[in-house]
């Protein structure tokens, strides 16, 4: 009982490393109807910022994370501006292509030596690991700032996104685009927002992934950047309670995979998983059933 | 047969005589036959992706599974067998043909009845599953080798039997979209409702289209297995599935002439980029490659070719 309580624990902070990630796509997805397939490296280059600022500079770890953030949103904006924005009229298809071609890019040029270079990295350690224990259950401080930031910045998107003009903007503008223009919102500067906030979270995401799990590579985001997609499908792509609620499911599935069955297993099972909702209810757990007009 | 059937039978037989003669002499190293080879069987993968996504409009990005399936299945039956004999090749590539074309209706039934993103999705987790099974396959049959990959297959495919089977493909998906069928899956594409409305089975014409792209990529699977001697099951991960998709969507959707030609020069590019770039820069390979993509899409967004077509592959 307690290795399962032990092995949820360690899910749910794999669940909120995904949830950041997949908050980014589905806002994204929300907005512009793109499956973003760059995202995944988006976090990637996220870990690599938190590793240069940490181990190299120095810096302490919420100046860190916030530099991570600002250093990926600003990407996250450029690249919708270059690669995504004159696409906005052509075929869906691609713009999705066009992702994929900046996934590989991203992959590839931080691979040169004079970038990131291809080996694994030792992340750095901000600070030394400290255990408490609560009854037989092990929590790291580690896990409790995972916590504790995913928390904070969900907490934050939801403020954003609820309560000020620019996230009503946004909802508007993924609810319908050409309406919201006639409304007078600048659809150009909503899409950036968002990608700007989305890639800042998956930038974040990077940097707690990088604490938890010590070792980044340049290929590190295309397995959390797919479960996180399909943690925002799972949740109904485009709600973002949703992205948070399956990036958590997945999460918890990865790890007691791993713990009970087999780990070789362990993303076979997520993707079972996704099959499986998407055949019962092809919109999401939240997803609410739209009706086709004929 | 009218005139133009003549003809282009004629021009069919002077390529392979051709490019057979340049390979004889080694006019054509056996490095280059070994690209053209690929290029040849990524080409009759991508008109199987074309027949589910550029005729049908059924977003798969599913399809390195079902080339997997065909690859894994015929290395087996021939190393099993054990022999060099060149016929064990047909066998295979029959076989990876059937067993990619069950699962892909098994697969197919349920999921074609999900919409655009959504089956994108599905294929993609499908694709994933497969590759995790191919990784974990040496626990069932110790010869498929599992994640350490699989060796000791013997070096059948050459030039003339993937020349065979690529003609065979391109008249087989000529024929099939200039006939009623053919028509019924541009008309899901073009609207699923409107065809359900006049009376065409969609679930069937999804499922026939998806299963005979899969099985393209079954026959093409067999036909690589057969050319390197060695599969590892990173050779079908997603990234070969979504290779498969930037062909088709550069080349043009719904365009055999498109397919089939950017299907070559990207086998050709990939490779050339590695020739003629100098040592230094070599690293540069993969990096240049993802910005041509972007570039090309940016500026042709319907496809280097469009909706272009040879005349000998249009119907009449």
């Amino acid at each position: 009982m307690t290795y399962l309580l032990q092995q949820l624990i360690n899910g749910l902070q794999l669940g909120f490393v995904y949830a950041l990630i997949a908050l980014g796509y589905t806002m994204v997805y929300g907005i512009v109807r793109l499956i973003n397939f760059a995202h995944g490296d988006i976090f990637m280059i996220g870990a690599y910022f938190g590793f240069y600022l940490l181990g190299r500079f120095k810096l302490p770890f919420p100046l860190s994370i916030l530099g991570a953030m600002l250093g990926t949103a600003i990407l996250g904006i450029t690249i919708e501006r270059v690669a995504y924005k004159p696409l906005r009229t052509a075929p869906r298809i691609a713009a999705l292509i066009t992702a994929m071609g900046v996934s590989l890019f991203l992959e590839y040029f931080s691979s040169l030596k004079f970038v990131f270079g291809p080996n694994y990295l030792a992340y750095p350690r901000p600070f030394p690991i400290v255990n408490y224990n609560f009854g037989g259950l092990t929590i790291s401080n580690i896990q409790v700032i995972v916590f504790g930031v995913a928390i904070l910045l969900m907490l934050g998107l939801h403020f954003f996104v609820i309560k000020t003009k620019t996230g009503m903007a946004m909802r508007a503008v993924s609810f319908d685009k050409e309406t919201a223009q006639l409304m007078g919102i600048d659809i150009n500067r909503i899409i950036s927002i968002t990608f700007g906030i989305g890639s800042g979270l998956a930038g974040a995401g990077g940097v707690l992934y990088g604490i938890a799990y010590p070792q980044i590579n340049p290929f590190m985001g295309i397995m959390p950047g797919l479960k996180a997609f399909v943690a925002a499908v799972l949740g109904g792509i485009g709600i973002i309670p949703g992205a948070m609620l399956g990036a958590v499911i997945m999460g918890v599935v990865e790890v007691l995979t791993a713990a009970f069955l087999s780990s070789t297993l362990r993303d076979a099972v997520a993707f079972a998983i996704l099959i499986i909702v998407l055949l019962i209810k092809p919109t999401g757990i939240l997803g609410k059933e739209a009706t086709e007009k004929v | 047969m009218s005139n133009r059937t003549v003809k282009t039978i004629i021009m069919v037989i002077a390529v392979y005589i051709v490019l057979f003669i340049l390979i004889k002499f080694s006019i054509i190293n056996p490095y280059w036959h070994q690209i053209l080879c690929y290029a040849g069987i990524m080409a009759i993968q991508a008109l199987g992706l074309n027949l589910i996504y550029g005729y049908t409009g059924q977003f798969s990005l599913g399809q390195a599974a079902f080339y997997g399936i065909g690859a894994y299945l015929s290395a087996y039956i021939s190393k099993t067998i054990h022999t060099t004999n060149p016929l064990i090749l047909i066998l295979g590539i029959i076989a990876g043909a059937i067993l990619s074309g069950i699962v892909a209706l098994l697969i197919g039934l349920p999921i074609l009845r999900l919409r655009s993103d959504y089956l994108g999705i599905a294929t993609l987790g499908f694709g994933i599953i497969m590759k995790i099974i191919f990784d974990n396959a040496d626990a069932v049959i110790p010869s498929l080798g599992g994640s350490r990959g699989m060796t000791g297959i013997p070096r059948l495919t050459n030039f003339t039997w993937v020349f065979t089977v690529f003609v065979l493909a391109v008249l087989v998906i000529r024929n099939l979209i200039n006939s009623s069928i053919g028509r019924a899956l541009v008309s899901i594409r073009e609207d699923e409702i409107a065809a359900e409305a006049v009376g065409i089975d969609t679930t069937k014409y999804k499922t026939l289209g998806f299963v005979i792209g899969c099985i393209y990529a079954g026959v093409a699977g067999a036909l690589y297995a057969h050319l390197y001697s060695f599969l590892h099951p990173a050779n079908f991960d997603f990234l070969k599935s979504i290779d498969v998709m930037l062909i088709i969507v550069l080349g043009g959707l719904g365009s055999i002439s498109g397919t089939i030609i950017t299907a070559i020069a990207w086998a050709f590019l990939l490779e050339g980029l590695r020739v003629v770039l100098p040592e230094a820069i070599l690293d540069w390979r993969l990096v240049i490659y993802p910005l041509i993509l972007i570039i090309i899409m940016l500026v042709r967004p319907r496809g280097i070719f469009g909706g272009m077509e040879f005349k000998f592959l249009k119907s009449d």
